[in-house]
């Protein structure tokens, strides 16, 4: 399929089957190598470029991010972060200045990474770039370059994008393309000399027979709901994050597949008397910042749900409706009572979300069946999130715990508890709850409830964690929710030196 | 001058702009093919049937190779010659390529290899320390033993004795630049290989015995690596060797590069190793005897493990007097990756060692175990300076050093507010330890240790700089480029750095053992002399004096109270029939080992350096972070300390991380579970100390080094030690009990420790 989108200031027009990664593109047909390849998988940001559209400029990375997801958006890769003239943009002169290179290959995802931060006004160095891995500067010198950075001023050709989007009326109804969809004059050498590679010539690869048949792009859910009861074994990608990964690693053939990010009517959050409705097109970058004001321990756990990058991409409902044992924001939501909202083409019925989990893998949900939406009920903050893994940032967790507890009088009145990581599904700790509710909300009560975790989980081993850890950490979350509301401090991540 | 001064990495401004090319940059022929592996399924057995049918009719799949299909030799090993490239019906580990597959695309390539239907006759496999040791499957006869002293006698004097177990894992490199080689088919059967290594003398090695042509009709160059730390000693030759029989066999340019996950399959990590110890005290906690066992873990092949065990020998004492000394070294062979080099090799985990037995001393004394290590140093009172392999220490500067560390780190009054601390913090627990390094710097294998530059001058009067050394970011470039842009009295933009090539300079030893600079910058300031002398002595000539009257500073030569500037001066040499260019070759003098014996001075000098850590724990779960690093480290009188800055920062960061939450796992079948970035965690950004002080120590070398500078690559990975202990400190906190961290500490182990000490 033919997508345009604007690279680094010019307009231009890929051809390739769609689940071409924009890296492979860049690099292989745009011969623009200086993003770089370091995992394939999301989780190293060697690859991150700047992807804008009318909501700003955010950093993605390329090697999970398919071609049709550009259509009339704006990429800016580490060619494009120069001015015109070769001018250097300030976070490369501080990188510079800063020693922040020495093997140099991470280089360009950083300077990437730390450019949108910085158009961003971002000053969270360490969160902004916990999606960038460096293997030899220890990190120290990138982040002293990042401050050095910050006073600088945006520099106007990193903000030109939005306005050259909005030339082309992009945007204005969703799937139009711009008028003239082929490169305008005045295109850059380095792309113009490219061009005649697109072409898949003899020696080119040839795309699977089967991937050249143009994907699903619903504009809006009913469109949506329509494809996807009409291809009940299609592939449905939202920030493919994950499926991206089905496809640079697993070679799967996804055909047939649909993508939602034009589904502009899932990306929305809504707040009634009784609900926050989320879209399930919500990205997890959108709904940190939204939910921060209701749940900022939820908040806090989004913070830490993969990298920047990938919170950019991945969507709430790509997050539930995937129903990896340990995604992240189920055991939160769970906890909090949410409803998931499942759809068939026009029929829709609601769910308590522990309900779709019904064993590993398997859900509640028929073939062509999709999650619209989650919704969580209107209530006092009494959320609590523990995430636990080998590193903080961007790992997935060992076990994820999520508590919402309320006491009258010193007395656990409610108690809905939920975990990650510690069975084959999302799952409350029904048990622990049961026997939770009346007592008194002390560490001696945490303690002695603690055989009854045996009772709801019979955690793995695996790579990550033990079954043995996996049970004795979340027996000692409950402890650790105790302690935290009788003010006794128990996160390393706040202590000072 | 342009050396000492913390000029930037040469490529910086190629680096943040994106333009530095890698290998898988090079731009390519349009009919360039494409490689991957096909990998063994299962860790130990014999292929009896291969089906390949289902690749050949693949998409865009051009051929398949198999061992039978290899023109020449079918080795890629980098020692002993029990490496093939593909394997010959049997299979030792998971990973193990079998055949090649040749196609028009990369991603072609990659998914068309999983297609082959493998027959195999699988076998018990050997995977862990004890299946090997119990199956005596080794290299070598039997364990290497140092000893010197009667250890065993003066076990029995000791005051006390202590003894335990330390697991130490191994680390995967995780160069961001995945291993990657292009050949390029040329006239007359010859080859030319641009390959991410650390050694193109190897790869042309290599690849001229695969192709069964001579070395001179190979030539390999190297640019840069995005990322090398040892991992890109050996493990290249597989790519650059599979490159080179496929653009042979095809006449068309081809190229390899690993996926992440196919890197972490098939190529060696760092050796675990597990060390017993066993140790004697005198009445004041001094170490009189020490029986120390080292078992370490090398995989499937032996590639570079016997040194690297030599070297945790070597690394045994680190900065200590051991009387009385029995180090005991076992090689295990098991059906794994084969572990290579990495960073330290093998000195960080003999490290480890011993600073674990220096911790278990303290801890049964009740001593602060800075005051345990500084009883215990060499030449502390009472003790020698002599290494258990008969090795003098003369400069052994580490109580100077340290003594300035605990001051500008405030060591002693932060760990008596960290004790108070913890007792006002039932949940969470602080630590702190202070931890030395003293690293031999010098290849053990003495022949190793040689290097080679050719330096031209063209008549505009720009330099041309080549030398054997390999650039993977550590700055030996730059560094070597302020040598020679010193030596003619020019700034460094007058000096072109140019790629590794094995055409200019030959016979190169790996750029490896933090050796670069101490050999490269030597050879390069050998052949920069000799045509710096060459145009003196013209000078001289035409103004009827002495050549040692000649100086070249400022871009000026100046002879007597004449002053021309370079490129008139050379220009004049050049019309004059002088020639321009020249070689230069350095060897380290005075070193002589005995590896065998374990006798003999293998080291040139060593580095020093100490690091205070502080970390805290959460006792609930494990989880820990390090809250401030205090560093004070010993580059002799450094050609940049920028760069020097970086390798230590960088350094430290990455041997924290091999001891704290990086974790390789391999499952009961011998396949590697954590063969990716998204389970395999090295540090991110938020894993920095949220303190980090950095220092060199500011004394020469008291060796004739390049400008007295020291080695400064692999020493400061051990500066992470510091890391491990400070957990095991906190640990230590809970209860009464020794810890008896194991490697990684990562939270699981953590807790696990905490609950061990309660007890």
């Amino acid at each position: 399929m033919r997508v345009t989108f604007l690279l680094n200031g010019e307009w231009v027009t890929a051809n390739g089957p769609p689940t071409t990664t924009l890296l492979d593109w860049l690099r292989e047909r745009a011969s623009l190598t200086g993003t770089k390849e370091g995992c394939n998988e999301g989780d190293c940001g060697a690859c991150s470029v700047m992807v804008s559209d009318h909501d700003g400029a955010r950093a993605l990375n390329a090697c999970i991010l398919f071609l049709p997801q550009l259509m009339n958006k704006a990429v800016r890769t580490i060619e494009g972060i120069n001015g015109p003239d070769g001018a250097f943009h300030p976070v490369q002169q501080a990188m510079v200045a800063q020693h922040g290179s020495q093997c140099g290959f991470c280089t360009p995802g950083f300077v990437v990474t730390m450019a949108v931060a910085h158009l961003n006004g971002r000053t969270d160095h360490e969160d902004q770039l916990a999606g960038n891995l460096c293997r030899c500067t220890g990190y120290a010198p990138i982040l002293r370059a990042a401050q050095e950075a910050e006073a600088a001023a945006v520099p106007t050709w990193m903000q030109t994008d939005s306005a050259a989007l909005d030339a082309e009326g992009a945007g204005a109804s969703a799937g139009d393309m711009p008028q003239h969809s082929l490169p305008a004059s005045g295109l850059t050498p380095s792309i113009a000399s490219t061009q005649p590679n697109d072409q898949t010539g003899p020696e080119g690869p040839s795309p699977d027979a089967s991937e050249e048949v143009d994907p699903g792009l619903p504009g809006c859910a009913d469109e949506l709901a329509h494809w996807y009861a009409d291809h009940p074994d299609g592939t449905l990608i939202a920030g493919a994050t994950d499926v991206g990964l089905w496809v640079t690693k697993d070679f799967r053939n996804l055909h047939p597949i649909a993508f939602l990010h034009q589904c502009h009517d899932l990306q929305q959050i809504e707040v009634t008397d009784s609900d926050i409705h989320i879209g399930a097109g919500v990205t997890l970058t959108d709904l940190g910042a939204f939910i921060a004001n209701h749940h900022p321990a939820f908040a806090e756990l989004i913070r830490r749900y993969g990298s920047v990058q990938v919170r950019n991409a991945a969507t709430i409902g790509g997050n539930i409706a995937g129903g990896s044992p340990i995604g992240d924001s189920m055991p939160a939501l769970i906890a909090l009572g949410a409803h998931v909202h499942l759809r068939h083409r026009d029929a829709r019925r609601i769910l308590l979300l522990e309900d779709l989990y019904l064993d590993y893998r398997k859900q509640d949900r028929a073939p062509g069946e999709f999650v619209e939406a989650v919704s969580i009920p209107r209530q006092p903050d009494h959320l609590k999130t523990y995430k636990l893994s080998k590193r903080f940032d961007q790992d997935i967790s060992a076990v994820c715990g999520a508590f919402n507890i309320t006491t009258k009088d010193k007395t656990v009145q409610t108690a809905r508890i939920a975990f990650g990581g510690m069975a084959g599904i999302p799952k409350r700790a029904t048990h622990v709850e049961a026997a939770l509710i009346g007592q008194p909300w002390t560490a001696e009560t945490a303690m002695a409830l603690a055989p009854i975790f045996a009772q709801d989980f019979t955690p793995l081993s695996d790579m990550r964690a033990s079954a043995s850890y996996r049970l004795r950490t979340a027996q000692n979350m409950l402890l650790r929710a105790v302690l935290e509301d009788h003010g006794t401090q128990t996160s390393v991540l706040e202590v000072n030196p | 001058m342009t050396v000492a001064k913390p000029l930037p990495h040469d490529a910086a401004t190629l680096h943040v702009t994106g333009a530095a090319r890698y290998v898988d940059d090079i731009p390519t022929p349009a009919d360039t093919l494409h490689l991957a592996f096909g990998q063994s399924t299962i860790a130990h057995g014999t292929v009896t049937a291969m089906d390949l049918s289902a690749i050949r009719a693949a998409p865009d799949v051009v051929a398949v190779l198999i061992a039978e299909d290899l023109p020449g030799a079918n080795d890629v090993s980098p020692s002993a010659h029990d490496e093939p490239l593909l394997a010959t019906g049997e299979v030792h580990y998971v990973g193990q390529p079998l055949f090649i597959v040749i196609a028009r695309s990369h991603l072609a390539a990659r998914r068309a290899a999983r297609m082959g239907k493998i027959v195999y006759d699988e076998r018990a496999a050997i995977l862990s320390l004890d299946d090997a040791l119990a199956a005596n499957n080794r290299f070598e006869d039997g364990p290497r033993i140092y000893r010197r002293g009667d250890p065993d006698h003066a076990m029995g004097l000791a005051a006390q004795t202590l003894g335990g177990a330390i697991e130490i894992g191994g680390q995967e490199h995780f160069y961001l630049e995945g291993q990657s080689a292009l050949a390029l088919p040329q006239e007359g059967g010859d080859m030319v290989v641009h390959s991410s290594s650390q050694h193109p003398t190897e790869i042309q090695h290599k690849v001229a015995e695969a192709l069964n042509i001579p070395m001179h009709a190979v030539r390999v160059e190297v640019r840069r690596m995005g990322g090398g730390f040892g991992g890109k000693e050996s493990q290249g030759n597989a790519l650059a060797v599979a490159c080179a029989v496929a653009a042979q066999k095809t006449g068309r340019p081809c190229k390899m590069r690993y996926d992440r996950d196919d890197d972490f399959m098939i190529t060696g990590k760092r050796h675990d190793f597990r060390i017993t110890y066993r140790a004697g005290l005198d009445d004041q906690g001094r170490i009189i005897a020490l029986d120390l066992t080292q078992l370490c873990r090398c995989g499937w092949a032996q590639d570079l493990s016997l040194p690297v065990a030599d070297r945790a020998m070597l690394h045994a004492d680190n900065a200590y007097w051991l009387p009385n000394v029995r180090i005991t070294s076992h090689r295990l062979k098991t059906n794994t990756q084969s572990a290579t080099a990495f960073r330290g090799f093998g000195g960080p985990q003999g490290m480890v060692g011993i600073e674990r037995v220096l911790d278990h001393i303290a801890h049964q004394l009740g001593q602060d175990p800075l005051e345990t290590r500084r009883q215990n140093f060499y030449g502390a009172t009472g003790n020698g300076l002599t290494t258990p392999y008969g090795m003098e220490v003369r400069d052994f500067i580490l109580p100077d050093l340290i003594d300035r560390l605990v001051e500008t780190s405030d060591y002693t009054a932060r760990r008596a507010q960290i004790a108070d601390w913890n007792a006002d913090h039932p949940v969470l627990k602080k630590g702190i330890a202070l931890t030395p390094v003293k690293f031999g710097i010098s290849f053990t294998l003495t022949h190793l240790n040689q290097a080679g530059a050719l330096v031209h001058i063209y008549q505009d009067g720009s330099v041309h700089l080549n030398h054997g050394g390999t650039e993977m970011g550590q700055g030996l470039f730059q560094k070597v480029a302020q040598v020679a842009a010193d030596r003619f009295g020019l700034e460094t933009s007058a000096i072109k750095i140019t790629a590794t090539d094995t055409g200019k300079v030959p016979n190169t030893s790996a750029t490896a053992a933090s050796s670069g600079s101490d050999l490269n910058g030597m050879a390069v300031k050998v052949a920069c002399d000799t045509i710096r002398d060459r145009i003196a002595a013209h000078l001289a000539e035409l103004h009827q004096t002495t050549p040692d009257q000649v100086q070249f500073a400022d871009a000026q030569v100046i002879i007597g109270d004449h002053a021309i500037p370079w490129a008139e001066a050379v220009q004049t040499a050049y019309m004059a029939r002088i020639s321009l260019s020249a070689t230069g070759f350095y060897k380290t003098p005075d070193i002589v080992w005995d590896r065998i014996k374990g006798q003999g001075r293998p080291f040139y000098y060593f580095a020093y350096g100490a690091a205070v850590t502080e970390v805290v724990i959460d006792t609930l779960t494990g989880e820990n972070r390090i809250l401030r690093t205090d560093i004070l480290h010993d580059a002799g009188a450094s050609l940049n300390p920028a760069l020097d800055i970086g390798q230590v920062e960088g350094g430290y960061v990455q041997g924290a991380g091999w001891l704290t939450m990086e974790e390789l796992v391999w499952d009961d079948k011998g396949a590697l579970k954590t063969h990716a970035p998204s389970t395999y965690k090295i540090p991110a950004c938020s894993d920095q100390p949220e303190i980090f002080n950095v220092a060199l120590w500011d004394q020469a070398n008291r060796e004739e080094t390049i400008y007295r500078s020291k080695a400064v690559g692999e020493p400061p990975l051990m500066l992470g030690i510091s890391a491990f202990l400070a957990l095991s400190d906190a640990i230590a906190a809970c209860g009464p009990g020794y810890p008896a961290l194991d490697a990684p500490a990562t939270p699981e182990r953590i807790l696990d420790a905490v609950n061990r000490v309660r007890l």
